[in-house]
């Protein structure tokens, strides 16, 4: 947990600095743990309570490691009304168990849907075919 | 040759960085900068003046022998898209390096700054009050008032908050000044710093946004020195749609869950870490600088009736020309629809456009007549809310569309307060009982009922708004409810 210390050090001294915090943690190790959420809220003088209804409020954290890499899939209206849906099951289907799909609401591409994200790369204009290709490629 | 591509995250989505690479790979000097807002076109290459679009890099060599007519469209700027706008906040799109502090400074930049200095804080509240700007979020709060209340709290220490936590599906504007223009909406907020007594500033971008929060990151940096004493510091929101809501953002920036708290007191009395705060959109901050460059009167000089001023409007969806549409207020809807996006994408006719977001209300073309305007909109049941515009065509099931919506507000929900926590779940079954054909028409008539109890009777927009999308499906496109008309028929 060296590099927990190491981030909760970096953050010190700036205002409200639990979702800084949480954001490195999770880059770190892939996850926020029952140990790292201890450590934050000891660090932080918080109860641990505290920062556990935190991490559970935010769609981005998760509280337990998996190892899978992930595709966000927008599936709002925008990407909607583009055909996202039936993007959706084709993806799930190409992903099987080795990647994980998560939906995401609006990448901010909105005229040029269906869109998706791996890591911080964007994919636009996405067809059955060309999101196949994309989860292959992981 | 020097070649102009943009590096804006959805011209990056379309390729443009393979576009980039064969080029300067062919020996070719290539200059990344904002994109122009015309999104069907991207990635666009840009070469004396003359666009292509969309290239590919397989289209390079071809662009180069003077082979890519049919990609060709002729002198950009001169574009029947990018000439009938009125670019303000959009006028540096397409034409600047986004990091660029020369290019900024070339054209324009700091201009108002250096004006706010001259003025003092009385005055540049004045001045954003006679310019009729109003909060470009979606309430349409007036700017001004905003301020002048912040600068008149008693406190040692104010807040300036950006809330550039665009979720709205639809809307990308925010997303296209961070990326294409960061120094303007940093100098919008040293001004609002100056007007109100603070010396901080926070960025609250969603976390969705990674090349805005980099851009953004950077920007902030090579700034610094030049809006000092003020300070402007980039938080990353984590996937929390309901953050957008300026009290749930300041418990966000505070470390706390995401909820929204209750009014009064305003966030202008007490918001970030209790102190008096300005939390405005990107784009209203984003409109600061030419307000004070070009004074009040000069941005007053557009719009209609109490909405002056220019909005960014976003055309998605399905449309067939996609893009950001900068335009005084008083369009209508249909020529944004129609004229201007050219229709639906996909060719077939246009059936709903959601305005303002997923709380945003369906229109159904009959309406297209509705000038876009803050009151307009709201006479007919429906709110501008971001300038989003989202285009479906007749291949649209509305029962599904209300359905999602939702849908959307029970994931979202923050929880704080029964109608929208426990509403929306509701709702959600209900319209699962319509849809299955179980009593439709009394199942509806309770949909109507829950909607009324959740537009009053939640705490913020997302429980308060999501009436909108939902009965405006029902009342437009009663036929997508079927069997509520069969029963009435029976």
């Amino acid at each position: 947990m060296a590099d927990l210390y190491h981030i909760l050090a970096a953050h010190d001294g700036r205002e409200g600095p639990l979702l800084p915090i949480l954001h490195d943690v999770q880059a770190a190790f892939g996850h926020v743990s029952e140990e790292a959420i201890r450590a934050i809220a000891l660090h932080l003088n918080l109860s641990r309570a505290e920062v556990s209804g935190v991490v559970s409020f935010y769609h981005d954290f998760r509280r337990t490691p998996d190892p899978r890499t992930a595709i966000k899939l927008c599936r709002a209206e925008s990407c909607q009304a583009r055909g996202s849906e039936a993007l959706a099951a084709e993806a799930e289907r190409s992903a099987g168990s080795r990647v994980r799909v998560e939906t995401v609401y609006c990448l901010g591409l909105c005229s040029v849907g269906p869109n998706a994200m791996i890591g911080e790369d964007l994919h636009a204009r996405l067809d059955g075919a060309k999101v196949a290709a994309l989860i292959g490629a992981m | 040759m020097r070649v102009r591509i943009s590096d804006d995250a959805l011209a990056v989505a379309c390729g443009a960085d393979a576009v980039a690479a064969r080029f300067a790979a062919l020996g070719h000097e290539v200059v990344r900068v904002s994109s122009w807002g015309m999104h069907w076109l991207e990635p666009l290459v840009e070469i004396d003046g003359r666009g292509y679009g969309p290239v590919a890099a397989s289209d390079v060599e071809a662009i180069l022998d003077g082979r890519g007519k049919q990609l060709a469209i002729g002198v950009v700027a001169d574009h029947p898209f990018i000439a009938a706008q009125t670019r303000l906040t959009f006028a540096r799109a397409g034409k600047t390096q986004p990091l660029s502090l020369d290019d900024y400074a070339a054209t324009g930049g700091w201009v108002g700054l250096e004006r706010a200095h001259d003025l003092g804080a009385a005055a540049i509240v004045a001045e954003v009050t006679a310019s009729g700007l109003r909060g470009r979020g979606g309430a349409g709060f007036p700017a001004g008032i905003k301020w002048n209340t912040v600068r008149l709290a008693p406190g040692e220490r104010k807040y300036i908050v950006c809330n550039a936590d665009e979720g709205d599906s639809g809307t990308f504007a925010d997303r296209m000044v961070m990326e294409g223009d960061p120094f303007m909406l940093i100098e919008g907020m040293a001004i609002a710093g100056l007007a109100v007594g603070a010396s901080k500033g926070f960025v609250y971008i969603r976390s969705e946004y990674p090349h805005a929060i980099r851009k953004m990151e950077a920007a902030v940096r090579l700034a610094a020195p030049l809006i000092a004493p003020f300070e402007v510091e980039i938080r990353v929101g984590a996937g929390a749609y309901v953050c957008g809501e300026e009290t749930s953002l300041l418990n966000s920036l505070e470390g706390k869950r995401g909820e929204v708290r209750a009014k009064p007191p305003l966030p202008a009395h007490e918001g970030l870490f209790g102190c008096p705060t300005v939390i405005n959109n990107v784009l209203t901050l984003a409109a600061v600088p030419f307000v004070l460059a070009q004074g009040a009167q000069a941005y007053a000089d557009y719009g209609m009736g109490r909405s002056r001023g220019t909005m960014p409007v976003q055309l998605a969806g399905n449309v067939k020309y996609g893009g950001l549409f900068e335009t005084a207020f008083g369009i209508t809807l249909g020529e944004l629809v129609e004229k201007i996006g050219g229709g639906t994408d996909s060719g077939r006719p246009v059936r709903a456009v959601q305005v303002g977001g997923p709380l945003g209300a369906y229109f159904p073309p009959a309406l297209f007549d509705t000038p876009f305007d803050y009151e307009a909109f709201a006479a007919v049941d429906g709110l501008i809310g971001h300038g989003g515009i989202t285009v479906f065509d007749d291949s649209v099931d509305m029962a599904k569309q209300a359905r999602f919506a939702f849908d959307f507000c029970a994931a979202e929900s923050c929880g704080k307060c029964t109608p929208c926590r426990i509403g929306a779940v509701r709702g959600r079954e209900t319209l699962d009982k319509v849809i299955a054909g179980e009593s439709a028409a009394s199942n509806l008539e309770l949909v109507a009922d829950l909607c009324e109890t959740m537009k009053f009777g939640s705490l913020c927009a997302l429980g308060g708004f999501t009436p909108y999308p939902v009965m405006s499906a029902i009342t437009h496109f009663p036929e997508d409810f079927g069997p509520r008309t069969q029963e009435a028929a029976a």
